[in-house]
């Protein structure tokens, strides 16, 4: 079936058919319509799941680690400072290995406050032991929303779904769906659940670990986090075949023959595929890649699509304070020998329109190393 | 522990416990240790409700402490109503 929805209606829906056991969730722009959705699925019987109306994004996040810890499929959503409050509980569920999806509309922190997009807020939590999946628009939200149930639940990691605030969760588009059964079908009924609070079979979790085991306990979940790249390379090509619609790990568009390379992330990539369809019209060989599997970094995946340019401008949507955006320094410690240079857009929401990559791509060619795109002196 | 320490490979996930604390030995932790002066102890089990690590138990009419679970933390001895506990330093 075919809908007219928003990306933050198509994360719900997906949430939904998933058939999620619990939802502990509280309000933020521009997640709120997620969390809505959800609520009135549950009022209208649309859905079995317990829905727990808790009094902060600290409280829900417990809620979840309580509720995945017994063995349920778990899901809530935030943006910005409601995953700052979220922040301690990140790694209590990534370090008990509890399999929680959550969608974070990417939105930008206080102060001063701003409701629009923005990734600050999702890469102040990169190294707390989440998967993060970025998505470009409405239709790849709902897909990574059910791919994220399946890999969560093989690699026993949480995992993050990220999508532009607004750009994407607020913005209609149509979003070709999946029956119910397609989707159990395709994630399983319920979740398959050995490490759980069960009272037939005591067991303890959360307990103090001292140096004695502590680095062993970190070890396990390095490795998990490791490995998932290749769940997470299965997971997308089974709902290729199911779907048709093919994710890769690091998506490109015209890099083949490409001079110079923008490397982004989330909804700049489809403004930046009609600029570079521009350029190319003019006869210059420009091209764009993005990254979807942002945590575990898909380095080889980035390297091997960047390789040949002369130049790559890597674009992050992050304001750095004393040291380089996160995705530059990912892909600068993956792609040694790479020419790269670090740029800075769409802060707060500022719109990345074509003018805006264009500038990237007009610097990358002439050489010019300024970081700032499209900030005022 | 009395068992080899385990590596990664082999530890459930998570940190899910895959020993129960009884096989975790605690005694050794302990710099001083209450002795039971029975002779003074009405048996009013006091220290026994008290003891935050479940070390006393009452056996044979008598108060038992479990050294090798007992932190030492003589606590114990300052609720027993009989001053019947001494805490004695331990042996280097
Ligand atoms: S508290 Fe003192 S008197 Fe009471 S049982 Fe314990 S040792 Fe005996
Ligand atoms: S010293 Fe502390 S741990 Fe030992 S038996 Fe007394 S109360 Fe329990």
């Amino acid at each position: 079936m075919i809908l007219g929805i928003s990306g933050d209606e198509a994360v719900a829906l997906a949430a939904k058919q998933c058939n999620v056991d619990v939802v502990a969730a509280y309000p933020i722009t521009p997640q709120t319509i997620i969390v809505e959705k959800f609520s009135e699925y549950v009022a209208n019987g649309e859905t079995q799941a317990e829905y727990v109306r808790v009094e902060s994004e600290h409280s829900a996040m417990s809620a979840c680690v309580g509720a995945s810890a017994r063995g349920a499929r778990t899901f809530t959503a935030t943006s910005s400072q409601g995953l700052m409050l979220m922040h301690e509980i990140l790694y209590v569920a990534s370090g008990m290995r509890l399999p929680i999806v959550m969608a974070n509309v990417n939105r930008a922190i206080s102060s001063p406050i701003n409701i629009h997009a923005d990734h600050a807020d999702s890469m102040a939590v990169r190294d707390s032991g989440w998967i993060q999946l970025s998505c470009v628009d409405a239709q790849e939200a709902y897909d990574t929303t059910i791919m994220a149930f399946k890999i969560a639940e093989e690699t026993l990691l949480p995992v993050m779904v990220l999508l532009d605030g607004f750009v994407i969760s607020h913005t209609l588009q149509n979003v070709s769906t999946l029956s119910d059964e397609q989707i159990l079908n395709f994630i399983g009924n319920e979740r398959k659940s050995e490490n759980i609070l069960d009272p037939e079979n005591p067991k303890t979790f959360g307990a103090m670990v001292l140096p004695d085991y502590y680095s062993e306990i970190k070890m396990q979940q390095i490795e998990a986090m490791d490995e998932s790249k290749k769940v997470i390379e299965n997971t997308f090509k089974e709902f290729g075949d199911l779907t048709g619609r093919r994710y890769p790990l690091v998506e490109s568009y015209k890099t083949d023959d490409a001079e110079h390379i923008l490397l982004c992330m989330g909804s700049a990539f489809g403004t930046a595929k009609v600029v570079v369809d521009d350029m190319r019209a003019e006869g210059k060989k420009v091209g764009v890649s993005r990254v979807k599997c942002y945590r575990p970094f898909a380095g080889n995946e980035v390297r091997e699509a960047i390789k040949n340019a002369k130049s790559v401008g890597v674009a992050d949507r992050v304001a750095p304070f004393g040291s380089y955006p996160p995705l530059y320094l990912d892909t600068k410690a993956s792609c040694d020998g790479i020419n790269l240079k670090s740029f800075v857009y769409g802060l707060g929401g500022r719109d990345v329109n074509k003018d805006t990559i264009k500038e990237v791509f007009d610097r990358l060619e002439k050489g010019v190393d300024e970081m700032f795109v499209g900030v005022r002196e | 522990m009395n068992t080899k320490k385990k590596g990664y490979k082999e530890m459930p996930a998570g940190g899910v416990t895959y020993e129960t604390s009884l096989d975790y030995e605690t005694g050794t932790w302990r710099s001083e240790k209450p002795v039971v002066n029975d002779e003074k102890c009405t048996r009013c089990l006091e220290c026994y409700i008290y003891c935050p690590d479940a070390s006393i138990k009452y056996e044979d009419d008598k108060i038992i402490i479990d050294y090798s679970h007992c932190k030492g933390c003589g606590i114990c001895a300052k609720e027993c109503p009989q001053d019947a506990i001494d805490m004695v330093e331990e042996e280097k």
